[in-house]
């Protein structure tokens, strides 16, 4: 409105252009062909999985993924010749590599134990953090800088670095190996990181916002729901985010606080042994199915994180 | 609607003391503007009167009721912001409904009184529309519809004309002085613009550094400002300032200034030996060869209807409103004269008025500490 619309003093030239496209181009291609190499491998037969020279064009099976899901047992030829015929594709490919389905793999559960474990915790870190973020934003909060350096100081280290006595700790307490104290594990971590964005984002916020709902005849309580919380929406989705990130991806505690009940898919995924060594492709499938939920809940979160929408009503 | 009483007012923050001591009454009805540079404690004592701050001690009674530290929202006032504080999240509607959503009126009464108010201010075909693609103009009236829907005792304004252009703000001057003349509603408006203050004022409070230094009409405050803070802030060039010393007496009738005898209002006291100021506000100066008191032009500038003529004097720039068809040219030596009913006189160290005969029409107690 009143601010002259940003434009460089000098006009960049047509091959300035060219090269920080093809920059970025080069930069998306490197951070993307893993990515890409994982799903390609999903995809592949276990003995194209490991052939030498790599196989770039190959005949798509869906082996990898039904070898995640599932276990299976090597038979005679005797026995499978034995069989009613197959019920269904799945079966079928199994047979062609004369084995049966012995059950269902494990894959289903460690999958969901992230998702219990990885969105409990960014939860429970962003409604904290939230509180924590606003008290100190908003009110006289004795001490306010050395407790927030408090906070922060919490990251200053690799959360690993206190592996030993959380592990000592987790087992007096019974927490070893349960949902809840994987979701307290990964809340401790990010609730630093929580108030530390969050309450960047809330002082954006001018005060007058909430103070024009209580001279209105909100209560405090009710301001803060009703006018603080739907204007943080940017913040809290990009904390919520980066909470979610660091819980899905752990592997270090997971592996060492969890073996059974609340085992994570990332301590997970790297032990499906197939015959004679890793069954790459189903490593492969595990990967990419594992990533596909943190991909939505950005893709989902996406527009609360252009800015803008908010922050429009008020000039500055 | 109600009157506001505001007794022994103080708020400091740790060492900073931002409000002194106030006390003042504002009568029902009235458009009162507290009008001050930054920092003077105006804004403070509004977010005290409505509830957004707790004093450090004093009383503030709205219909005497005392409600020093009642809850805001308990108060029944509306708020205007200098930011508007529409909520970005709702539209026009939503906006000015608010107020009555939050205590719970039903769903028709709402819709009939904000479409009401929307007339009143002429916003009613922008209802659906989103508050952040409006102008500042319609964004302030959207405001000031959130403050109107709700009938409360009284309009809090802290400086809602601050972020408009200038060209807005003449016209949302007007609109805000005839809606508060159509609805008659006690209204406090915090400003540090004297324009906005003279224009749409009943009564101005002017403050520095958490001091009242005078509350009254705004001619009575132009014509017979309280301390040389207010002859210099209310004005524009400001009061001109002549200093001079000695001894005043009781009923004397004119003051020598730099040897020359200038005629001022009666004196109604006497005065001892001590350094004073002659205020000569720059539309009482003329031009006169034959003056005693001389100085040298030093630069006019063309206004249309008048000029502001700037005269080198042994006591300093002196700034002149002639009308623009005087003659005069830089470094012309020019005599002045004044008119002699219309000056002040000030004590320079307390920086107060003296009482003189330019008191003699004024209505008394305009002058607060």
């Amino acid at each position: 409105m009143s601010a002259a619309s940003a434009h460089s003093v000098v006009e960049s030239k047509p091959w300035t252009r060219h090269l920080a496209g093809g920059v970025v181009i080069l930069y998306a291609l490197i951070t993307i062909l893993p990515l890409v190499w994982i799903l390609m491998t999903s995809f592949k037969t276990p003995p194209d999985s490991i052939s030498y020279p790599p196989k770039v064009i190959f005949e798509p099976s869906l082996e990898g993924y039904v070898n995640l899901f599932t276990t299976r047992t090597r038979q005679t030829p005797e026995y499978m010749a034995s069989l009613p015929p197959p019920e269904n594709w799945v079966e079928r490919l199994v047979r062609d590599r004369n084995m049966v389905i012995a059950g269902p793999s494990k894959f289903g559960e460690r999958f969901l134990n992230s998702v219990i474990i990885g969105f409990g915790s960014t939860f429970l870190s962003v409604f904290l953090g939230t509180l924590a973020a606003y008290a100190f934003s908003r009110f006289k909060v004795p001490l306010k800088d050395d407790l927030m350096f408090f906070i922060l100081s919490t990251r200053m280290m690799p959360p690993i670095a206190v592996a030993i006595p959380i592990f000592l700790m987790y087992r007096t307490l019974g927490l070893s190996d349960t949902h809840l104290g994987m979701i307290l594990l990964y809340t401790a971590v990010n609730v630093s990181l929580a108030v530390w964005l969050l309450k960047g984002f809330i002082d954006e916020i001018p005060r007058e916002y909430e103070e024009a709902a209580l001279i209105d005849g909100y209560t405090r309580l009710q301001a803060f729901v009703k006018v603080v919380l739907p204007q943080a929406a940017t913040g809290i989705a990009a904390t919520a985010i980066f909470c979610l990130i660091f819980a899905w991806n752990e592997y270090a505690f997971a592996l060492l606080l969890t073996s059974g009940t609340a085992q994570t898919a990332p301590p997970f995924i790297p032990t499906i042994i197939g015959e004679g060594g890793l069954d790459w492709p189903a490593v492969a499938a595990g990967a990419t199915l594992f990533l596909i939920p943190i991909v939505v809940f950005t893709i989902v979160l996406r527009k609360h994180l252009l800015r803008g929408i908010t922050f429009g009503a008020v000039r500055k | 609607m109600a009157e506001i009483r505001v007794e022994s007012l103080r708020k400091t923050f740790d060492d900073f003391v931002a409000v002194a001591d106030s006390s003042f009454t504002i009568e029902d009805g009235d458009f009162f503007v507290m009008l001050g540079p930054s920092g003077c404690g105006k804004t403070t004592t509004l977010r005290m009167i409505a509830g957004l701050e707790l004093p450090t001690s004093g009383v503030i009674r709205l219909d005497s009721e005392d409600v020093t530290f009642n809850r805001a929202s308990e108060r029944d006032i509306a708020f205007v912001f200098q930011l508007f504080a529409l909520y970005p999240h709702m539209n026009v509607r939503q906006n000015i409904g608010f107020p009555l959503k939050c205590i719970g009126r039903p769903r028709s009464e709402i819709r009939e009184r904000v479409e009401e108010t929307a007339r009143l201010l002429r916003i009613d075909h922008l209802l659906s529309k989103s508050v952040s693609g409006l102008a500042g103009g319609d964004r302030q009236r959207v405001a000031l519809g959130r403050a109107i829907v709700r009938r409360p005792k009284a309009f809090l304004m802290d400086e809602p004309l601050g972020t408009l252009d200038a060209e807005f703000r003449d016209l949302m001057c007007e609109e805000l002085r005839s809606l508060h003349d159509r609805i008659d509603a006690t209204t406090v408006y915090v400003t540090h613009d004297q324009l906005e203050a003279m224009s749409m004022a009943d009564k101005i409070a002017v403050m520095n550094q958490g001091y009242i230094e005078q509350l009254g009409p705004p001619q009575e405050i132009y014509d017979r400002p309280a301390s040389m803070f207010v002859a210099d802030f209310i004005g524009s060039p400001p009061m001109n300032f002549l200093a001079f010393g000695g001894v005043l007496q009781k009923g004397a009738t004119s003051v020598a200034v730099n040897g020359a005898q200038v005629a001022v209002p009666a004196l109604r006291q006497d005065h001892g030996e001590a350094e004073y100021a002659l205020g000569v506000r720059p539309e009482h100066i003329r031009f006169d060869d034959g003056a005693a008191l001389r100085g040298k032009v030093f630069e006019t500038e063309y206004l249309g209807t008048n000029q502001i003529v700037t005269v080198e004097t042994a006591q300093g720039r002196v700034k002149a409103r002639l009308r623009a068809d005087t003659r005069v040219s830089a470094g012309e030596t020019v005599g002045l004269t004044f008119l002699s009913e219309r000056l002040s006189l000030f004590e320079t160290e307390s920086g107060r008025a003296l009482r003189t005969a330019l008191h003699n029409a004024a209505p008394g107690g305009a002058a607060h500490g």
